[in-house]
């Protein structure tokens, strides 16, 4: 792929969120995930690996977290002279527009794209977690002379989260594509990561805003099966579809399986985040871990088991963790226990608590409680 | 440009000779501590925390490592518009140029550097210590005083005080006497290698040394002791923390293993006065089902599947099922095979230690240095190297 060729989009408009207390005072693309990282690190690290060196991300609502994170896109190594990070957030004349689909925004947006040389977009969203190679995909597109090129998975049934289904024929192209609850039989599910020549985007753009649809997937896509070459390009790694409590649940424990860490956070390319110059983690005399992740900054005297514990966590004398998520900065008291629990932010239990959830529906503490 | 109140000049070319394989190929203060840290990264921090924000790193031996560590200056928030952070390796002028020859020729090879700022004070200090100390304090003692020079030192144990340069001072902290490294100390207040020097008058000493043919060029041997005895002011700012020189294999083990006391004298935790680094990106370490950690400090991106007691791990440490590391610091990226034993050594970054490997014993006095990239392949013993 020649350089500067693609232009990266991450659509956060109108995401699909289910997490409850977790997106209480921020979008889903923020969400803590995995010890150190937000949801939209995933997908933006891919980009970069990729060699995309221009990401525009397409704020919705809620994106002060959003902003705080990014910052200069120092980090993804995104603050270039030339391209870097763009955060769009939207305009709007007044609230109603909010509600309008992320086309609308696209067009409103549409300096960003007329302004780049680029041939090729790809569009993702944030809560789709994968470490994937988006050149292969633009390659793969190219190749089949596709128009569009629609990232699937097959890991289907057993997925948690809440994804489009999506049948393909045999020579790869997608005849039907339907939302999560629709009766389409399929193994496969769409990630919502989308290949296309720039120009055929804003051509979508205009053509669909016309007839007064304003929905990228549903009206652009989905509406144009017929019309389109829409093809799948099969990705084989692994993918946790972030959107619901449970597949937030399920998809942190899937990290403390020792192939999943070393595939989703190293192949094919490391995953950046805003790095917090914390100290290495610190184990105290007595202190007991087991399958276990620790982020650094971390001070373990008690016990972990089977658990995920974010940067700057303090595990007091005494206390137990089991099956849970604590994110940063998370304070468990001496003597507590903690059992099927996702503690926000700054979350302080004090000592001699016994807090339990179950797996199906593990408690979520939000951001800065105390109990 | 801009005029600044007082500027850094960080003294970063030692060869760090004692330091034996761990500085082959690179300078002293860009070797590895404390878990993710390069010993640099302390003085830098006190930089960023003292508020000063014009830092000349002077390097010399071995500087590839540390100029692309360095970078722009971007993790101690030196990356300015005026000023920040420059890395001043040696050049050559119009009329040839020279090694630095001494820390005072270090500085007077750069007076250039330095008046471009016209700064009313220049601080001077070192990339080999760990310690964590406010310069600004210092400089308003400084002021306070009107000292023409004003030295950081702190109290050592006497039976160490003749490895040291040891000050002599009066009720009111006048340095009366300084001798370098004195046989029968008559003081056990040493000098920390950091001091703030009113420019001006360390101009002037700069040159008349440099025009002496025998000096050694040299801040404790040459330039102090001219400026007490021509009856210059020179005080002295009492220091009370931890500071060490972890100038030899045994200091740095020890200063690595000071951090793993419960309540450590060096406190990294202090979320008021973090120490800035590059930091790797690794994801959050993973301790498996059969791992046991206890009074240690692991970083990011470690795998750890064995046993780990009193030991630094830095980021990206491997250490596979059966392993047992005591007493040890592991630097980034080293893997230990399949039953490895590590007793009281430094095993260098990037090492591979084969399977069933004996590395030093638990009551061994020596520590045992496995070198950067070093692979010690299986079933082998291995005891220190002195």
């Amino acid at each position: 792929m020649k350089r500067d060729q693609i232009l990266g989009v991450i659509n956060l408009i109108h995401e699909p969120d289910e997490l409850e207390a977790l997106t209480a005072g921020r979008c889903p693309a923020t969400v803590p995930f995995g010890a150190r990282y937000r949801l939209i690190d995933f997908t933006l690290s891919s980009m970069v690996n990729s060699g995309i060196s221009k990401v525009a991300v397409f704020a919705h609502t809620k994106y002060r977290s959003l902003m705080d994170h990014l910052g200069s896109g120092r980090h993804w190594d995104l603050h270039h002279r030339q391209n870097g990070l763009f955060v769009l957030p939207p305009i709007a004349d007044d609230m109603s527009d909010l509600r309008k689909g992320d086309l609308y925004q696209f067009f409103q947006h549409r300096d960003y794209f007329m302004r780049s040389q680029a041939e090729f977009v790809v569009i993702t969203r944030s809560h789709m977690i994968c470490n994937i190679d988006f050149n292969r995909v633009v390659r793969s597109h190219i190749a089949s002379g596709a128009d569009i090129t629609a990232i699937c998975s097959r890991a289907g049934e057993g997925l948690p989260g809440r994804a489009r289904k999506v049948k393909m024929d045999e020579s790869g192209r997608i005849i039907a594509m339907q939302d999560h609850y629709g009766r389409l039989k399929s193994d496969l599910i769409s990630m919502e990561m989308y290949v296309m020549k720039k120009e055929l985007l804003l051509e979508l753009v205009e053509t669909s805003l016309a007839e007064g649809q304003d929905h990228l997937v549903r009206h652009a896509i989905m509406g144009r099966l017929d019309k389109l070459e829409v093809r799948g390009y099969v990705y084989e790694g692994y993918l946790g579809v972030i959107n619901t409590v449970a597949s937030y649940y399920a998809n942190s424990m899937n990290l403390l399986d020792p192939a999943v860490w070393r595939e989703l956070f190293f192949t094919p390319g490391p995953i950046y985040t805003k790095v917090k110059d914390e100290p290495p983690a610190s184990y105290m005399e007595g202190a007991k871990s087991i399958n276990s992740l620790i982020a650094n900054g971390c001070v373990v005297e008690g016990t972990v088991i089977n658990s995920i514990l974010f940067r700057g966590v303090h595990v007091n004398k005494g206390a137990v963790i089991r099956n849970s998520i604590i994110m940063q900065n998370g304070e468990i008291g001496i003597g507590s226990a903690v059992d099927h629990v996702i503690l926000d932010k700054e979350v302080h239990i004090e000592a001699g608590r016994d807090i339990r959830g179950v797996h199906d529906s593990p408690f979520i503490a939000v951001k800065r409680k105390v109990i | 440009m801009v005029r600044k109140e007082m500027i850094a000049m960080l003294l970063a070319g030692g060869e760090g000779k004692r330091l034996g394989v761990l500085t082959k190929d690179l300078a002293k203060p860009a070797v590895h501590f404390g878990g993710k840290y390069r010993i640099i990264d302390f003085t830098l921090s006190n930089c960023a925390h003292s508020g000063i924000d014009t830092v000349g790193v002077l390097t010399q031996y071995q500087p590839l490592v540390l100029n692309q560590y360095l970078g722009i200056g971007s993790p101690w928030g030196l990356d300015r518009r005026d000023g920040g952070m420059a890395v001043l390796p040696p050049y050559v002028k119009s009329k040839g140029g020279t090694w630095y020859k001494g820390t005072a020729n270090a500085i007077y090879q750069n007076m250039g550097f330095i008046d471009r700022y016209d700064p009313e004070y220049v601080l001077i200090i070192s990339g080999d210590h760990i310690y964590k100390m406010d310069y600004d304090l210092m400089l308003q003692h400084h002021k306070k005083q009107g000292a023409d020079v004003t030295i950081a030192v702190f109290e050592v144990p006497w039976k160490d005080a003749s490895r040291f340069g040891i000050m002599n001072v009066d009720d009111e902290d006048r340095i009366v006497q300084f001798e370098e490294k004195p046989q029968t100390p008559a003081s056990n207040l040493a000098s920390m290698g950091v001091y703030i020097f009113s420019w001006h008058v360390l101009q002037q000493y700069l040159i008349r040394d440099e025009a002496s043919k025998l000096s050694s060029n040299d801040f404790g041997k040459d330039i102090i002791p001219a400026m007490l005895a021509d009856g210059k002011k020179l005080c002295a700012y009492a220091f009370n923390g931890y500071w060490k020189d972890v100038g030899t294999i045994e200091s740095l083990w020890e200063a690595n293993m000071d951090l793993l006391e419960e309540h450590p004298q060096l406190d990294l935790y202090d979320r008021d006065w973090r120490i800035y680094s590059v930091n790797p990106n690794r994801p959050a370490h993973y301790v498996s089902g059969d791992a046991e950690v206890t009074a240690s400090l692991v970083s990011e991106g470690c795998f750890i599947e064995g046993i780990v007691d009193r030991s630094v791990l830095f980021y990206g440490v491997e250490a596979a099922p059966g392993t047992l590391i005591s007493e040890s610091v592991v630097m980034p990226g080293a893997k230990i095979g399949r039953g490895a034993q590590i007793f009281r050594a430094i095993v260098g970054e990037g090492a591979h230690i084969g399977d069933n490997v004996t590395i030093g014993s638990p009551d061994g006095s020596e520590i045992t240095v496995v070198a950067s990239d070093e692979y010690i392949s299986s079933n082998q013993t291995l005891m220190g190297v002195e």
